[in-house]
């Protein structure tokens, strides 16, 4: 057979694991590969923040060598760039934030470690919205490689266009075959919404499925990782060694052994019960991302599965009640950075007091400076019980609705976002716009509930449209089943942008 | 905030409850006024890693270097909860009669302060780990109990260095993180004599059971004192809080201090208002913090780092069974099986060596209210001038019990005792008999070597013996010491008395 | 209700961000966009309804694990201390703290 080194890119997470297995391709052309094509698209595309061409190659040649040997492990030698959420010792980790510019973390995520410790090799940092609070990839302060100074990440599909976020670049860059496939973290959407807008897969699991330590804390009661690829195959791939338990660094890691989640795959879907929650089929949602998703959900039907209504009667409540935990834990996470221990410091100061005020407004930007003003405002004396124990509340009932829903339907589907990916800029100025198109990610994400995103067609301008699917808690296998018997009968998640 | 008390969890069960009045009697007026004093100690638990990392707690490392990822709230670290410190906490709350809460759970304290690397410090607010529980003590002699509130785990925080650099202040975090069991009373104490007490109590007992080292140089053991006064019925006075008291010595001269200074400011009309205060021990004097402008405002929450802290029963049951004999318990059963006074078996249980002391003597045979006579009299002079421990007392409880029997067999005085006893701690001799032979101090019970002598002085003291026949028990003492003195004082003085009166008829 | 400039500044001192004039402005009116949204929120009955401060209390009642009391941490002082702004014999230095 001779060497696809043209098509490298092309390929499948899994197809291209094979490869490297059979040594028809080494580790080192892939990287070689992929580190090319990330120079000629960083102009484009702005996915990168940080690579380091010396410590990615030296990486591929160790996987080179156990591959020769036959120690290889699950993941040998496949190319993979992280979300600068995650801290990395041979990288900066930035959390793409000033705060962090140039910050080196003596210490690897946990996330980052279970892969490279199956044989990853790692490109580089992916962009991001700042401290992970955005969903445009908008919210940039680092700057990105081979730019002048920091950008929104574009999307492939029209580099007018937002790629979503907060792991925009993660989405962009498997988008774009920068990569196979990449991490990203999702607190409210964060995967599942790029995803759907760069019309590739990815999968938030359970909370507490993935560790979460080396995660730079956003809302420590709802972050967590996910692989972000372009099949539900590779995701699962991704997915079945990027999770697993942490005890002794992660008090909120799950105690339960890493499960296959390729081995289920191929399963029957025949009879399966497909929840449709009417709350998510309001007017708010535009007809092409409606179309694709009853058309998603029409193909689910031919493939045996049942369609049953549901109910989700708090959906909108969401908003607002995420919009006041998240910013709260954030609030009290973002404390830390004050100047003193790491990152910024701000240049001038009369005292203390003015250096800490300095640093924190010199080194946050505006959404982030926003979301602080707002957690530190609802815990604050006088206001915990009418805002923050009152979000705790209905917190509850959003998740109670959920397992109401449960019990009359195994998963449930809908849109993963009201629209297409929108224009850089168009709102940019009205955070609050941003927050409200986040209103179908977030009742998942506070209930910890596993949920995934697959491309389901494509919409106004020709932008991708993603399905989102949730299931019960550890029903991640489940999901990626679903996806995976979609992606055999459509090719939506197979097209690539143009010049990609 | 919750305190209920008493529960199967522990025994016997707790007093204490929030809602009920200090049942606590009125201490002493300062000029008209009630003292009223709450304490809230910090107890550095013994661990030898901190509350949620994994660096050691040794004092005294090079700035920083006990400091790993997590203790530096460095990107990305998470807590995870030592075990240790909550074992601790249970002992704590079971030496106190506390309730053991099944479920806690850990709070966020937010603020800015340098040597608190997270910005904020997790703590226990809404639901604490111990709950309720008393401490009880002797004040000269009365016995007096102080109601707890709680007790939670929280971590310590940095040290700020200010001496060493001009206009900064170096931060060493080697400190940060070191597990805390804040112990928080009611408002029970009412003069400052009874707050040192009750300190003294509090630090014997977690150094008792062994979860605290007690080193207060080292800032193991820090109190704050809370301190008003109004005048007796009245309602409680505006509270100001002394912080830091890392001496029993400080702390009475602070509180004493702070009522003086609080007695004028109300006496010249001004009213108290809430704050924290530093005692300087250069002047005597307290003088208010610099207050933060929003220290009132914490933002606790909990924190999401970390599920509840769930304690099983069966847990609790087995840190009970290898709890040592509590200062209280031994104190009762010293008074009961040994029939010493509540007085004298507090004396004995100050510390466990004490008591240890006091115990092996007795077993060795020593009669117990002597032992105990011998251990708070003689042995407890000569360690407090020495400034020593029991356990470095050269005379050993096997050798104070062989004395003590030689006492109770007659065999010497007690005056020729303290010779002997003299002699074994100055190393001048090791065995008692062998001391006593060697410095003849062996009473004479044999009584017809006693007549003798008797018949002599008798015969010698015609004008004492005619003033006794008239009535003048001053005689017979006069006679008594000539016996004595003949006998070179080996003579038995309940005998020789009793020999004297019948041959005097 | 809606919230004020002092609110604002109230806000920003306990949360040590600098926000000049134009800054508070635009936040105050920014914030007062989102509590108009979370007045809904405000109206819902949750009477009876037992908070849920985390997921971890639906997914299963799980408990908090403990860790052996172990010290088992090198000494990384030097890389922790990489990105430290200003160090001195292995302190960080801070502007003089007035107590």
């Amino acid at each position: 057979m001779t060497r696809p080194d043209s098509d490298l890119h092309d390929l499948s997470l899994v197809q291209l694991a094979e490869q490297l297995r059979q040594r028809t391709v080494s580790a080192q052309e892939t990287a070689q590969h992929f580190l090319a094509r990330a120079k000629a698209h960083d102009q484009s595309l702005g996915v990168y923040l940080a690579r380091d061409e010396a410590v990615t190659l030296a990486q591929a040649r160790a996987a080179d060598e156990r591959l020769a040997q036959g120690t290889a492990g699950a993941l040998e030698g496949l190319p993979l760039a992280h979300k600068d959420i995650f801290v990395t010792r041979d990288f900066p980790s930035t959390a793409g934030s000033r705060m962090l510019a140039g910050y080196r973390s003596p210490f690897d995520a946990t996330v980052v470690a279970r892969l490279a410790a199956q044989g990853a090799v790692t490109l580089g940092k992916l962009n991001c919205d700042e401290f992970a609070m955005g969903s445009s990839n908008e919210n940039t302060a680092v700057t990105a490689v081979g730019h002048a100074q920091p950008e929104p990440v574009r999307n492939p599909w029209n580099t007018d266009h937002i790629p979503g976020g907060s792991s925009g670049a993660s989405a962009a860059a498997v988008a774009a075959r920068l990569m196979p496939a990449s991490t990203g973290t999702d607190t409210g959407g964060s995967i599942r919404q790029p995803a759907s807008f760069c019309g590739i897969t990815g999968i938030k699991p359970t909370y507490g499925r993935a560790s979460r330590y080396g995660m730079i804390a956003f809302a420590s009661s709802l972050d967590q990782a996910g692989p972000m690829a372009r099949s539900a195959e590779d995701c699962a791939l991704l997915l079945s060694h990027l999770c697993g338990p942490d005890p002794d660094r992660d008090s909120t890691s799950l105690d339960l052994p890493p499960e296959d989640y390729s081995r289920s795959l191929n399963d029957s879907i025949d009879g399966l019960r497909i929840g449709v929650p009417e709350e998510f089929f309001g007017d708010g949602v535009a007809d092409d991302v409606r179309q694709a998703v009853d058309a998603a959900l029409a193909q689910y039907e031919k493939l045996g599965a049942v369609r049953v209504p549901v109910s989700l009667p708090r959906t909108e409540l969401a908003i607002p009640v995420y919009y006041i935990i998240a910013p709260a834990e954030a609030s009290s996470n973002l404390s830390r950075f004050d100047g003193v221990k790491f990152g910024h410091r701000a240049a001038q100061f009369q005292d203390l007091a003015d250096m800490y005020r300095k640093t924190r407004s010199e080194g946050f930007g505006d959404e982030v400076r926003r979301r602080i003003m707002i957690g530190t405002y609802v815990l604050s004396h006088g206001y915990y019980d009418a805002y923050y124990l009152q979000a705790q509340k209905i917190r509850r009932m959003l998740s109670d609705d959920f397992q109401q829903a449960f019990k009359t339907c195994d998963v449930i589907a809908g849109p993963v976002a009201p629209t297409v990916a929108w224009r850089i800029g168009e709102k940019s100025a009205d955070p609050l716009a941003n927050y409200l198109a986040d209103i179908f990610t977030l009742p998942a994400s506070l209930a910890g509930l596993p949920a995934m995103s697959l491309p389901a067609g494509f919409g106004a301008g020709g932008m991708p449209i993603g399905l989102q699917l949730m299931g019960n808690y550890l029903q991640e296998s489940r999901l990626l089943n679903l996806a995976h018997r979609l992606q055999q009968v459509t090719d939506f998640h197979t097209r690539k942008p143009q010049g990609h | 905030m919750s305190a209920t008390s008493g529960s199967a969890a522990s025994a016997p069960p707790a007093t204490a409850a929030t809602s009920q009045p200090p049942s606590i009697p009125q201490g002493p007026l300062v000029q008209g006024y009630e003292v009223v004093i709450g304490f809230e100690t910090h107890a550095q638990l013994s661990t030898a890693s901190k509350i949620f990392s994994r660096a050691s707690t040794a004092f005294g490392a090079e700035p920083n270097t006990q400091a790993c990822a997590v203790d530096l709230a460095l990107p990305g670290t998470l807590p995870v909860m030592n075990k240790g410190a909550v074992e601790r906490a249970i002992r704590f709350g079971l030496a106190v009669g506390a309730h053991v809460a099944e479920r806690s759970v850990f709070a966020r304290k937010n603020y800015f302060y340098p040597d608190l690397p997270k910005g904020y410090q997790i703590s226990q607010f809404e639901i604490p780990v111990v709950q309720g529980g008393q401490v009880e003590f002797f004040l000269d002699g009365d016995k007096r109990a102080v109601r707890l509130v709680r007790a939670h785990l929280e971590e310590d925080a940095g040290k700020s260095l200010h001496e060493d650099f001009v206009g900064q202040t170096g931060i060493d975090l080697n400190r940060a993180g070191t597990p805390l069991l804040e112990i928080v009373t009611e408002p029970d104490m009412r003069s400052s004599l009874e707050a040192v007490a009750y300190a003294r109590e509090l630090h014997r007992l977690v150094t008792w059971i062994g979860i605290c080292d007690g080193n207060m140089q080292e800032g193991s053991f820090r109190c704050d004192a809370n301190v008003s006064v109004r005048k007796p019925g009245a309602a409680l006075g505006t509270r100001r809080e002394i912080k830091n008291l890392n001496s029993f010595k400080f702390m009475q001269q602070a509180i004493d201090f702070e009522v003086r200074w609080q007695i004028e400011q109300i006496e010249d009309g001004h009213a108290i208002e809430q704050a924290t205060v530093l005692f300087d021990p250069a002047t005597g004097e307290t003088r208010a913090m610099r207050t933060k402008e929003d220290a009132a405002d914490y933002r606790y929450f909990p924190d999401p780092d970390l599920p509840p802290l769930v304690i099983a029963r069966d847990w609790v049951d087995t840190v009970r069974a290898d709890m040592p004999e509590l200062p209280h318990v031994l104190r009762a059963r010293l008074a009961s099986e040994h029939g010493l006074s509540e007085y004298d078996a507090a004396i004995l249980t100050q510390s466990k060596s004490m008591a240890r002391y006091f115990l092996d003597a007795v077993a060795a045979g020593g009669q117990p209210k002597l032992v105990c006579n011998w251990i708070t009299g003689e042995l407890s002079r000569r360690l407090n001038a020495q400034e020593i421990e029991v356990d470095a007392s050269s005379v050993d409880a096997a050798t104070l019990a062989a004395l003590v029997r030689r006492i109770a067999d007659g065999t010497v005085s007690n005056n020729a005792a303290r010779q002997v006893f003299e002699a074994l701690w100055t190393g001048e001799g090791t065995d008692v008999d062998a001391v006593i032979e060697a410095k003849g101090l062996r009473q004479m019970n044999d009584s017809s070597a006693l007549e003798t002598i008797i018949d002599e002085v008798i015969a010698a003291n015609t004008k004492s013996v005619e003033e006794f026949r008239q009535g003048k028990d001053k005689a017979f003492n006069a006679l008594v010491g000539q016996v004595m003195k003949a006998s070179r004082g080996k003579a038995n003085p309940s005998q020789v008395n009793e020999l004297l009166r019948k041959k005097l008829g | 209700m809606s919230l004020t400039s002092s609110d604002i500044s109230r806000i920003a001192t306990l949360a040590r961000l600098e926000l000049d004039a134009s800054g508070s402005e635009r936040m105050l009116s920014q914030l007062n966009d989102f509590f108009d949204i979370v007045q809904k929120m405000r109206a819902v009955d949750t009477t009876g309804v037992v908070p849920l401060a985390h997921p971890f209390e639906t997914i299963g009642d799980i408990a908090l694990r403990l860790r052996p009391d172990v010290a088992s941490e090198p000494d990384q002082r030097e890389a922790n201390q990489r990105s430290a702004p200003s160090v001195e014999a292995g302190l960080f230095l801070v502007p003089k703290v007035i107590e």
